[in-house]
């Protein structure tokens, strides 16, 4: 029916609609906002991992020039909650009480002290330094395994130990039986380093109170408006019909900003205290210590085999650092990766293991991927292993136990259904676009020869779970809220369309790739549709934008919505061309009676003849609009295969990378276009997990690399061109057949790159390299090796 | 973040610059492109009372000959610099490290006398002028004076110039027919030297005959490696080349910090020091 | 106070400043052109990057009193009658952007490349771009637009704004 509509749009390179603003300045950040009477809000914050507040007297700020006020922790704790954690993984969490200013003590360098309120930014940053703080040491915690001793200094003393929780899961046979029948046994140890993930756009909010009716507008750099809206009313106690949440133009989040943040409490909470309108923006080096970290564990991973490469368990430790409090969803993040670590093999047994750990450094929380990354790394780091263990290429071992596409639908070892996939496909294409067989030859002749700068082939053959989530499956994993998605559409009188999304896009494309979507079920052009998002007033119905769900369920909530607006128009078109509704044709927006194709209304038409109601069939509403919530049956698995060649300088350790290419399968694509970019994203932040970033800490629990002079985000010089390209098989548990592809590359890229490092080294004798592969770390690994070497005979 | 306040002022000539500075004592701060300074002062890592920003001396700027050297404006910016067809012909090793800093926006702002004043031993330039044998003149309220290259880097972010004197020019003597190298190895394109190498070398008859060595990070302050440059007088082939440059590191205490460790350092020096030899003189 | 008299994409402003207020302050806050973003407080992103008499800055590296006489182009001051720049149409055809946040700076900073080198190979490309950062796009597609408005047509563009 909508068929040859379906064509039209979607599945097209629609260039963006939201690139004409962005292009031209014309932008709507957070930071722009102006508004009469405007304060600026500044945070001291502490300078030190852990101490006590002795004393802090804010009454200096006060005479500085412009100050209009300045508040404790102790001054702000009435009316002020404890930030909240919505995902208690285990019934028996630690679950620290989290001020947004800190009252007696600090727990990492960052951690909020005071704030000033003053009429600009200039005065407000100088009023900080008058703030007088006397901090009494106490021993900060930074070793992950060391804050589980016996006698570790605590984060939170009355917690009475730094274990936040233990997160089991054990599925299949008995890890132990399988070891027992196993003939090879490989176990290795990994480190997630902490990263920080820099959105572009530093955040920022502005909070405009109306004292009168006490109601309050929140702009906010947020990945998720609604979720704050309520959150924030909780926190505050401005009851929720009393907020409006409105993420304006928001610069990139990577999970940065799926988070309640204590400067968004706080800005509500001055601007409630103080009756004006205030705005904080951090600044990016404050950014560093106040905006939640991603990854930050060590990963304990065993694998047990057959000679022959099958594959029959998997044992898994995790240690997280959960870092000093809990955030929204930070003892979650794990365990969102816990189902992924049997990846797309088959095997036996699975044993899992997660301990949440509180250190005295800031938050952690998700970043591009969540969890998933770091499960992908490591089964992908350790099948490599297996490969040399077994003498196998490392293709070839992912072959013998990868779950074939007649397989499929397919319940993994830990539980979950893949309801579709094809990676014999997606391999056979990197393979072949890559060059895999002469790559290898060149590798070969470069070993024989001693070459000082070697080559090395990464594989990385991964799968996700996207489409956050079913809200049972949520239920069962202890997350508080649902996971489905709402769209609404309304057909105006003149025939245009609106679009209104619970996602909240920072980057992702959504108002070109919604319009695609109503364009073809509607029968409209895609010009004439305009999308509604991000403000809890027009859109006031969503779940947002986070782990590449926002496709999945809100694209299918588009959708389902567009075919809502043509079921009622099909009404009212029968009711006008007086023929039954079984009898209508609905093609390119035009509803005509089979077999007499001159009787026809358009979509438009039937629009305006809605809006008139001078003719409706009886007894129907006014309105052919429609709205539609999505709770997805299932999650959605994209799968993909990676290939990076790197060449290694083993005199100095500098990696470049030679070439990269990826496969990946999403489902159906909606934009092309899109997709593509969005795989080349996230292939630079992964391979920057791999090369570059590092949150480093020193012993004291200083951020080292506390600027982003510091802190290496690379550049357009420190990337290569990538090859992308696709395989096609649609997901079945959507009606449009997709994915999603957020997070795809992100996920892929890390161990492809650290795959391809250690197998250039591999001859030297190097087993392992830690990331980021630091030129020094690789030569420190070539030296050790080749020292090893010459040691025995 | 934001700067502390602070006074201002723009004088129009040296001799008005040097008075201001004169007046303010150790509170002053020259402003010269502002790209060291303007960081630190948003990082609140600098309290100056009085900012005198000399960009408006036009005598500060431009490079002109005189006899056997160049003389450069303090205040000539590393994109004119690397521009500068006297520069290009007669100091080609300044122009080429020159290029290697920061990025082109911020090239557009630094200049030579900045990022030497500075005295950042991770900075490009500090090394490279060392190598040159360069010579810095600073005015001051008595007048001017002629401070060695060898002089002029004290200690970490630390001159031989007086609060109350200016560096006003960089007189760089000639290198033609040298053959040089500036060996820069970071991490990613727009991070400071993790170690740089800047080597110039004379040779005759395939010979090296005198080579100068200038190492970026390998201690407080830019340093020569003296070692290295005395074992590499005679050199006529990669490996003997390869034997001067493991004297590199010799006599330098490189920093451990976030980037890299000493040793690592060291190892660096000595790898970047032949490859900066051998490509030099089209050896390698 | 210092007073200033500052040309911002043809416009005439004068202001009397504090001497530590920044460029990118003094456009954003004062001026109310907030199409030049900041995004870090070491010049290390690029992000607020703009022309000044001719050579592309880092706005927030830039105090408001150093640019006092000078001309200041912004990104908002590139399309002339809401016609686009070739490299406005690149970015936009080429897929160079998806938060937007880097875009006035990768586009100034392209801007500046392809005056002094209107044809770029794309490893000069990306050399250009060394001092901008974007976390989205993974910087291909802005290669790729880059290397699109490369050519007569802009260097015809750019020769009419500098004499227009």
């Amino acid at each position: 029916m909508t068929d040859q509509a379906v064509e039209r749009e979607v599945g097209r390179s629609r260039l963006r609609k939201e690139d004409a603003r962005l292009i031209t300045g014309q932008t709507n950040w957070t930071d722009n906002i102006q508004v009469a009477g405007l304060l600026h809000l500044a945070i001291l914050r502490s300078p030190m991992a852990h101490a006590r507040i002795e004393r802090i007297d804010v009454s200096p700020a006060l005479e500085r020039p412009g100050v209009v006020a300045a508040f404790s922790g102790a001054d702000l704790a009435e009316g002020l909650g404890s930030l909240p954690c919505a995902w208690p993984v285990t019934e028996d969490i630690v679950l620290p009480d989290h001020p947004p200013v800190a009252v007696d003590e600090v727990r990492y360098a960052g951690d909020p002290v005071a704030v000033v309120v003053a009429r600009d930014r200039y005065a407000a940053a100088d009023a900080l330094e008058a703030i007088e703080v006397d901090y009494d040491p106490l021993p900060p915690v930074l070793d992950l395994e060391a804050a589980l001793a016996e006698d570790a200094p605590l984060v939170h003393a009355d917690k009475g130990t730094n274990r936040c929780y233990t997160w089991p899961l054990a599925t299949g046979e008995s890890f132990e039986s399988v070891r027992q029948r196993a003939e090879v046994i490989v176990k290795r140890r990994y480190h997630q380093q902490r990263l920080i993930p820099n959105a572009m756009e530093p955040r920022a909010v502005v909070v405009t109170p109306l004292a009168a009716s006490g109601e309050y507008t929140v702009y906010s750099s947020t990945q998720i408006p609604h979720i704050l809206r309520i959150m924030l009313s909780v926190v505050t106690g401005v009851p929720e019909h009393k907020l409006r949440v409105i993420a304006p133009d928001v610069g990139g989040g990577f999970g940065s900003k799926l988070q309640v943040y204590g400067e968004e409490a706080l800005a509500l909470a001055v601007a409630r205290r103080i009756g004006r309108p205030v705005k904080w923006t951090e600044s990016r080096s404050e950014g560093y210590l106040a905006t939640h970290h991603g990854r930050g564990m060590i990963q304990d991973v065993e694998v047990a085999a057959t000679r022959e490469g099958r594959l029959l368990g998997l044992k898994v430790d995790l240690i997280a650092d959960m870092g000093a409090y809990l955030m929204l969803v930070t003892p979650g993040i794990p365990i969102l990766g816990a189902f992924m670590y049997p990846a797309i093999y088959k095997m036996d047994a699975y044993d899992f293991t997660c301990t949440g750990v509180f250190t005295t450094r800031t938050p952690t929380d998700a970043y591009r991927g969540a969890g998933r990354p770091e499960a992908t790394f490591a089964i992908e780091r350790i099948m490599d292993e297996l490969a040399v263990e077994l003498g196998l290429d490392p293709v070839e071992v992912r072959r013998r136990n990868w779950i074939r596409h007649e397989e499929f639908p397919y319940t993994s070892v830990a539980g979950l259904t893949y309801d579709t996939g094809n990676y014999e496909a997606a391999t056979e294409k990197a393979l072949a676009l890559f060059g895999y067989d002469d790559l290898r030859a060149e590798q070969h002749k470069r070993n024989e020869r001693g070459d000082p700068v070697r080559l090395g082939i990464g594989v990385s053959t991964y799968t996700e779970m996207c489409g956050l989530a079913p809200s049972r499956v949520l239920r069962d994993l202890r997350y508080a809220a649902g996971g489905w998605e709402a769209a609404s559409i309304r057909m105006l009188p003149t025939g245009k369309v609106e679009v209104v999304t619970g996602t909240s896009p920072h980057g992702q494309s959504h108002v070109t790739c919604w319009s695609q979507i109503a364009a073809d079920v509607l029968g409209v052009p895609f010009e004439d549709v305009e999308v509604l998002h991000g403000d809890t007033k027009a859109a006031p119905q969503g779940m947002d934008t986070y782990g590449s769900r926002s496709l999945v369920v809100g694209g299918s909530a588009v959708h389902r919505a567009a075919e809502k607006v043509v079921e009622k128009a099909r009404k009212v078109a029968a009711h006008l061309l007086e023929a039954s509704a079984q009898d209508l044709e609905f093609t390119g927006g035009v509803f005509s009676v089979k077999g007499s194709p001159e009787a026809r209304k358009s979509i438009q038409e039937v629009a305006f003849e809605t809006f008139s109601s001078h003719d409706l069939p009886d007894g129907m509403e006014p309105t052919i609009n429609a709205e539609h919530l999505v709770d997805p049956e299932n999650f959605s698995y994209p799968h993909g295969t990676h290939l990076c060649a790197v060449e290694v300088d083993t005199e100095t350790g500098r990696t470049s990378i030679r070439s990269y290419v990826c496969v990946d399968d999403v489902g159906r694509v909606v934009n092309p276009m899109i997709v593509e970019g969005q795989v080349h994203g996230g292939l630079a932040q992964g391979i920057a997990q791999a090369l570059y970033e590092e949150a480093v800490y020193d012993d004291e629990g200083n951020l080292v690399s506390g600027t982003m002079a510091d802190y290496l985000v690379p550049s357009a010089a420190d990337l290569p061109d990538f090859v992308t390209d696709r395989t096609e098989t649609p997901a079945a548990s959507n009606p449009l057949g997709v994915k999603g592809v957020g997070e795809a590359g992100t996920i892929a890229s890390t161990p492809a790159v650290v795959n391809a490092v250690v197998d250039a080294l591999r001859p030297l004798g190097v087993h392992d390299v830690r990331m980021p592969c630091t030129p020094e770390r690789v030569w420190r690994a070539v030296r050790s090796a080749t020292a090893g070497e010459e040691a025995s005979p | 973040m934001i700067p502390p306040a602070f006074d201002y002022a723009r004088p129009e000539s040296v001799e008005e610059a040097v008075r201001a500075l004169a007046q303010a004592g150790e509170e002053a701060k020259v402003l010269a492109g502002g790209q060291s300074l303007l960081p630190l002062l948003r990082l609140r890592l600098a309290f100056p009372e009085l900012v005198v920003d000399v960009g408006r001396i036009p005598q500060l700027r431009g490079v002109r000959e005189d006899g056997d050297s160049l003389v450069i404006g303090a205040m000539t910016t590393h994109h004119d610099v690397i521009r500068d067809p006297l520069v290009r012909r007669h100091a080609g090793l300044l122009a080429q490290a020159t290029a290697t800093v920061a990025d082109p926006a911020v090239r557009h702002r630094g200049t030579l006398g900045g990022s030497l004043a500075h005295a950042d031993p991770a900075g490009d330039l500090p090394a490279v002028v060392l190598a040159l044998d360069a010579e810095l003149v600073a005015a001051g309220p008595a007048g001017r004076r002629t401070i060695p290259a060898r002089e002029f880097f004290l200690d970490y972010l630390q001159s031989a110039l007086s609060p109350d004197e200016l560096l006003v020019e960089v007189r760089v003597p000639k290198t033609d027919g040298w053959s040089f190298h500036y060996e820069k190895f970071h991490r990613v394109a727009q991070a400071w030297a993790i170690v740089g190498v800047a080597a110039l070398v004379r040779r005759e008859n395939g010979q090296i005959v005198e080579a100068r060595v200038g190492l970026t990070n390998m201690g407080a302050t830019p340093l020569r490696a003296a070692a290295a440059e005395q074992a590499l007088t005679g050199a006529g082939d990669p490996q003997a080349v390869a034997r001067a440059a493991e004297a590199a590191a010799e006599g330098t205490r490189p920093a451990q910090d976030v980037s890299a460790s000493p040793e690592y350092r060291g190892h660096l020096a000595r790898v970047l020091t032949r490859r900066a030899v051998l490509t030099a003189t089209g050896m390698g | 106070m210092t007073h200033i008299k500052v040309n911002v994409d043809g416009t005439t402003y004068e202001d009397d400043v504090e001497p530590r207020l920044l460029l990118a302050h003094y456009l954003r806050d004062r001026l109310g052109l907030t199409g030049t973003p900041i995004g870090c407080d070491t010049s290390n992103c690029g992000a607020c990057t703009v022309d000044l008499d001719g050579a592309t800055v880092k706005s927030c590296s830039v105090l408001a009193v150093q640019a006092d006489g000078s001309d200041v182009t912004t990104v908002q001051g590139l399309a002339r009658d809401g016609e686009w720049t070739a490299l406005q149409r690149a970015f936009h055809e080429r897929h160079g952007l998806q938060c937007g946040y880097c875009t006035p700076g990768m586009i100034m900073a392209a801007r500046d490349l392809l005056r002094e080198n209107p044809h770029p190979t794309p490893g000069e490309v990306r050399q250009a771009l060394e001092g901008n950062l974007c976390r989205c796009t993974g910087y291909q597609n802005i290669v790729r637009a880059v290397l699109a408005a490369s050519g007569e047509t802009l260097a015809q563009e750019v020769a009419e704004e500098v004499t227009a």
